[in-house]
């Protein structure tokens, strides 16, 4: 790479954190006022008690859990996808990474808040840590909700880290071209970065170490969030597919999220020499692939469920399937499957506004899943005398509303403050390992190919 | 601290310096290359690949296990709860905190190995120049024995010579 791409690469990625306009400070502030509507509608819940919200008998978990399971699949975008194109080594990946681990970080934490919105006493969460109340009571190893606590701590912090250490040698880039303040802030964050060959290796062996481990802790993650249904006896959630069922869902949604983010950043950070085409159409394909995949699970399971004929499996199926959920069933099948795949099996439309589209289907359709997985069996249990109905409140939909502005406000604040794209990343991809690069003909002998 | 050291432009004019550097008798230990970039396409990136980070790891894991074992055994046994029929000890599910806390382990050890011996976070003074940052590759010698030997080969690559 010349000196002079280089340097354009550098100041091209750095301009977002040097130049602010005044667009930047109105967004922030309508997302900022939402979020803040949002926390004090949390507090307004707080104060009124959980009357305030739709929750009744016997739909206890309804918009709150949806909403952490749908969250907790959005944070399957970064990390795992990152970790695996990581380890296969795909030159692709170098502008998508720190993209999508950022979705990890933020979309762990807003996920993980859900369960404590949903706590009646919300200030009491840190009993869910394995550490013993006044009365000398321990946490339950037997209840899932104890696993979440431990998969998503594991998940947050190995998501953070896996983050964060790629930012080091950019955050000394910034401290290197920066003064005052400034400096000394990225300074700190640099960690006293310098760049040694030693430093290089030991950051490239501790990725690859966080790759390995980082992929089955995200699988394991959303496995155990399906573990909260699948444990309980309740018709069409005690399944043995809600693991993989949940995990494929997860990605899916993953990587519809980071397809959004990124023709997002794409556009308003002016990044259309970084993320180029080819990377959406190739994320088009994954997102393609994971459509299928969910439609296979889905059609596996109503298949499974319509063959056995179990009466209170079957009155769960047919309110979704023809009842009063199933106009929300039938716009999850249109979002999830016909429209991204009318879409994206077509090459000519997997161009970046194909590849958005579809993934503004999905990022929907995946939300009214989780929100088909949740209520619809909670309200229609065994006996018919239980059955009950739920109807989101107002409280419900602002604090919903105010996460996914969270979500965006964070993103926005990232990446005024981190450049979005590795930089060093990037430079190193211009003269990638000897080790990766095949020989050419005249450097391999006749005959060594075959040893 | 005393250090000798020259920038350059390339990878190339920085592979000749440390060839130089290692015909004036400095063992590979003493020479310091600093890049904005891993330079993986010259053989002077190869320098100090060594690590035993994955075996820190592996002893990282093997410490979140045993706590994870310790922690929920002790804690179904310190209040015992019948639940669901499953025994006091349920290993089943003890399972899955095990799991997470043994990588939860093997991520921090990680962490830990790569700041002690990527030598980050130290806080005597280090061989540097910002230039760095720039796309110049920093090739040096901290505490140099023979100094006059140690410029001589930084300039014979074409390098201006620096001193700290």
């Amino acid at each position: 790479m010349s000196d002079a791409s280089a340097r354009k690469m550098t100041e091209d990625l750095l301009r977002p954190l040097q130049q602010t306009s005044w667009r930047f400070y109105l967004l922030v502030a309508c997302l900022g006022s939402i979020v803040a509507m949002g926390l004090g509608t949390w507090a307004y819940q707080m104060y009124m008690g959980f009357g305030m919200t739709g929750i009744n008998n016997p739909v206890y978990w309804a918009f709150y859990i949806t909403n952490f399971v749908f969250w907790i699949g959005i944070s399957h975008a970064g990390t795992l996808i990152s970790a695996i194109l990581r380890l296969v080594n795909a030159g692709w990946r170098r502008p998508v990474t720190r993209c999508a681990e950022v979705i990890t970080a933020f979309a762990l934490m807003i996920g993980a808040l859900f369960p404590i919105i949903h706590l009646g006493r919300p200030w009491l969460f840190f009993w869910l840590m394995p550490y013993p109340s006044n009365r000398m009571i321990w946490p339950n190893f037997r209840s899932p909700l104890v696993w979440d606590f431990f998969a998503i701590t594991t998940y947050l912090t190995g998501s953070v880290l896996f983050l964060f250490l790629p930012m080091i040698p950019d955050f000394a880039l910034i401290r290197d071209r920066s003064t005052g303040l400034r400096s000394r802030i990225y300074g700190a964050l640099a960690l006293g970065w310098r760049g040694t060959t030693k430093q290089w290796h030991r950051l490239e062996s501790a990725m690859q170490i966080m790759a390995v481990a980082i992929i089955p802790v995200a699988v394991s993650v959303h496995t155990i969030v399906s573990f909260d249904f699948s444990m309980a006896p309740v018709p069409m959630w005690h399944s043995t597919m809600f693991g993989p069922y949940f995990v494929a869902g997860a990605i899916f949604s993953g990587i519809a999220g980071l397809i959004l983010a990124m023709a997002a950043l794409r556009k308003f950070l002016h990044l259309e020499e970084y993320l180029h085409p080819i990377h959406f159409e190739n994320l088009g394909k994954l997102l393609l692939m994971m459509s299928l995949l969910w439609a296979y699970f889905v059609f596996a399971e109503r298949l499974t469920i319509w063959y056995g004929n179990d009466t209170p499996e079957m009155n769960v199926f047919y309110v979704t399937q023809r009842g009063s959920f199933a106009p929300l069933f039938w716009t999850m099948v249109v979002c999830n499957f016909i429209l991204p795949f009318s879409i994206l099996a077509i090459k000519k439309l997997r161009t970046i506004g194909g590849c958005v589209i579809a993934s503004f289907g999905v990022v929907i359709g995946m939300w009214l899943e989780r929100f088909l997985i949740v209520v619809p069996s909670l309200s229609h249990k065994f006996l018919p005398y239980s059955w009950g109905h739920y109807s989101p409140r107002p409280v419900e939909i602002m604090i919903m509303t105010s996460t996914f502005a969270a979500m965006c406000l964070l993103y926005v604040l990232f990446s005024k403050f981190v450049p979005i794209i590795s930089i060093w990343e990037l430079k190193a991809g211009e003269h990638p390992s000897p080790a990766l690069s095949p020989l050419a003909a005249h450097e391999r002998p006749l005959g060594e190919t075959h040893a | 601290m005393s250090a000798i050291y020259a920038l350059y432009d390339d990878g190339d004019a920085a592979q000749r310096a440390v060839n130089g550097l290692r015909k004036a008798g400095v063992a590979d230990s003493a020479i310091t290359v600093i890049s904005d970039q891993p330079m993986e396409a010259f053989e002077f990136g190869e320098m100090n690949r060594a690590t035993r980070i994955w075996y820190i790891a592996s002893c990282g894991g093997i410490v979140g296990l045993v706590f994870a074992t310790w922690l929920t055994r002790m804690t179904e046994l310190a209040w015992p709860l019948p639940t669901g029929n499953m025994p006091i000890v349920s290993w089943w599910p003890n399972l899955i905190v095990m799991f997470e806390l043994t990588m939860l382990g093997a991520i921090l050890a990680t962490v830990a190995t790569l700041l002690v011996t990527g030598e980050l976070v130290r806080r005597r003074p280090a061989l540097y120049d910002p230039q760095v940052s720039d796309g110049k590759i920093l090739v040096g010698v901290d505490g140099p024995s023979r100094a006059d030997d140690v410029e001589r080969a930084l300039a014979g690559a074409g390098g201006s010579i620096k001193r700290v």
